[in-house]
């Protein structure tokens, strides 16, 4: 498989330099670590919002630094969690003694490593909160399983928490709206193709060009189930369907949605599921206020989509709807 | 340096022979059911920790302890860096001041406490707690209820632990990446459990070494056996 890389064992390392050198005026890497946090974090009198997680998911998380959303983000390797040590430097980076809310994904690595990094920073007097999201819907959360896992419901978490924190709110405030949308969302995907890592140089697992599969999360990891390919609007109906029974929402309620490329489909594609997408929304009598399309929480170069429905209330709305300055996503 | 700095400097090196050793078995066992990188990560990890005490200047025990567990921390990525390296930090204030059979049973406690509160998991989960819990509590018993001098009493863990590491075989795993097999993960060793009798029966036979008493040899550990001697009521 060709790539543009120079030594597997460099890549996020490098990967990092050239987002520093892309936004140097906002932000800046820790030295010794793969932690990049704002330019001028901590933010004085602001709570601080940080993430983080395995590398190959870009823009996420780094590229959501910036105003109205994150503080920080910490790099782990390709497709694992970064350790605890570089959790503790962002958390000590980002706070500006109001306190550091943490957005883990429901990945054992992740929140194991974000925990010990919070006993350890809250030694150091540093006051933590943590939200977990486990928006996958395609996952069961039962007794017998670590639950669901976290994936682009992650996004709408980073938003509206980051919105909180710049209105001025304490630690516990932002912690709420945290989990507010994390209560709301979910999040269905599906692969065309397998992603091939750049450590192992060959897809992670292998489908037919006639196959699909379906409730992937976001590292490779085999789905649920495995299909043969159909139309974009069965598959999407699918993946919606999947969605809206989970969150079982009442007619009437407002939604944002997002359609998530997972790396390597062309927007033209994305495009086509929208349209299916709002179109069934609408049959369901649910009402789209905000549509986003694009790649936002991706597997490096698999081709395939996932579909976010997050239920909006007034409060919801308005800290979605407030201004975001970062690489990867800009409203004003 | 005291002679307890001396003897966890002693014991860390002999730990990561060990693992180093297990490489290749640990990362069989963890290809079976999860990502395949406990061996590796487990090896390394103790390699690195050999290294940083090393670098020490005259450290008592309790700092020769926690930074195995600062190392491991950093070192490792996933889950092992926090439950072992994180728990062995937070377990090394019970060291603060010296090695006593006391202090070695209340370190044992909080890192068990602290590997069940970071992982949640249980006994009968199929991870190392289900090698762990059995082994601190007969470490535990032997010592405070038994009176039993600590080299055997650590030898007497290993025991526990072994029978721990054979539970987690026919057993459906409920935690951790396994858990995600579902049926599937019935009939494989938890690389885990694995490395953490590895990491107990390594401290057994350093602490009979130094403390110079002979213990009666332990079975096997490569391959779990259930002794034929009942355990002591």
């Amino acid at each position: 498989m060709k790539k543009l890389i120079n030594d597997t064992d460099d890549v996020v390392d490098e990967m990092l330099d050239g987002m520093v050198a892309a936004y140097p005026d906002r932000l800046r890497r820790l030295p010794e670590t793969e932690v990049l946090v704002r330019e001028d974090a901590p933010v004085e009198g602001k709570v601080g919002v940080v993430s983080g997680g395995g590398s190959g998911h870009e823009p996420a998380h780094a590229g959501y630094i910036g105003d109205g959303m994150l503080d920080g983000a910490a790099a782990g390797d390709v497709f694992s969690s970064p350790t605890a040590d570089e959790f503790e430097a962002l958390l000590d980076a980002c706070d500006a003694g109001e306190g550091v809310l943490a957005v883990v994904k429901n990945y054992e690595g992740d929140v194991m490593n974000f925990d010990t990094a919070s006993d350890l920073a809250e030694m150091d007097g540093v006051e933590v909160a943590t939200v977990v999201v486990n928006d996958d819907v395609a996952v069961e959360d039962s007794e017998y399983t670590s639950g669901r896992r976290g994936v682009c419901g992650t996004i709408l978490v980073h938003r509206a928490a980051g919105a909180k924190a710049a209105q001025g709110a304490e630690l516990d405030e932002v912690e709420r709206v945290a989990q507010k949308v994390i209560d709301n969302v979910g999040t269905m995907g599906m692969a065309l193709t397998s992603c091939v890592t750049p450590e192992k140089g060959e897809p992670t697992f292998d489908l037919d060009d006639d196959e699909i599969e379906l409730g992937i999360g976001i590292h490779g990891e085999p789905g649920v189930r495995r299909a043969e390919i159909t139309s974009a609007d069965e598959i999407i109906d699918e993946l919606t369907e999947t969605v809206l029974d989970d969150l079982d929402l009442d007619s009437g309620t407002e939604v944002v949605t997002i359609v998530n490329g997972m790396g390597a489909t062309p927007l033209m594609e994305l495009f086509v599921v929208n349209r299916r997408l709002q179109a069934l929304l609408d049959g369901h009598d649910i009402e789209t206020w905000d549509a986003w399309v694009g790649d936002y929480m991706t597997s490096l170069d698999m081709a395939g989509c996932s579909i976010t429905i997050c239920a909006v209330d007034e409060e919801l709305k308005e800290l979605l709807g407030e201004p975001v300055d970062t690489p990867a996503l800009t409203e004003r | 340096m005291s002679g307890a700095a001396e003897a966890a400097i002693e014991a860390i090196e002999a730990v990561a022979e060990r693992l180093e050793a297990e490489r290749d078995h640990l990362t069989d066992l963890d290809s079976a059911i999860g990502d395949a990188d406990h061996g590796g990560n487990m090896a390394r990890g103790w390699s690195k920790a050999v290294t940083a005490v090393a670098d020490l200047d005259d450290p008592d025990v309790a700092t020769v302890v926690e930074t195995v567990g600062r190392t491991l921390l950093s070192e490792i990525g996933g889950a092992s860096g926090p439950l072992y390296g994180g728990s062995i930090i937070f377990a090394s204030t019970e060291l603060e001041d010296g090695l006593s059979a006391e202090s070695a049973v209340a370190f044992a406690e909080t890192y068990l406490e602290k590997v069940q509160d970071r992982g949640g998991a249980a006994v009968g989960d199929g991870t190392m707690v289900d090698a762990l819990t059995p082994a601190v509590q007969t470490f535990k018993k032997s010592i405070e209820v038994d009176d039993i001098p600590p080299a055997r009493a650590l030898a007497k863990a290993v025991d526990a632990a072994e029978r721990g590491v054979a539970f987690t075989v026919p057993i459906r795993v409920s935690k951790g990446r396994a858990s995600y097999l579902g049926w599937r993960s019935v009939g494989h060793q938890d690389p885990g459990a694995t490395s953490t009798l590895f990491i107990i029966e390594t401290l057994s036979a350093v602490a009979e070494d130094r403390l110079d008493v002979a213990v009666e040899s332990a079975t096997d550990a490569t391959s779990p056996t259930v002794p034929d001697e009942e355990p002591d009521a």
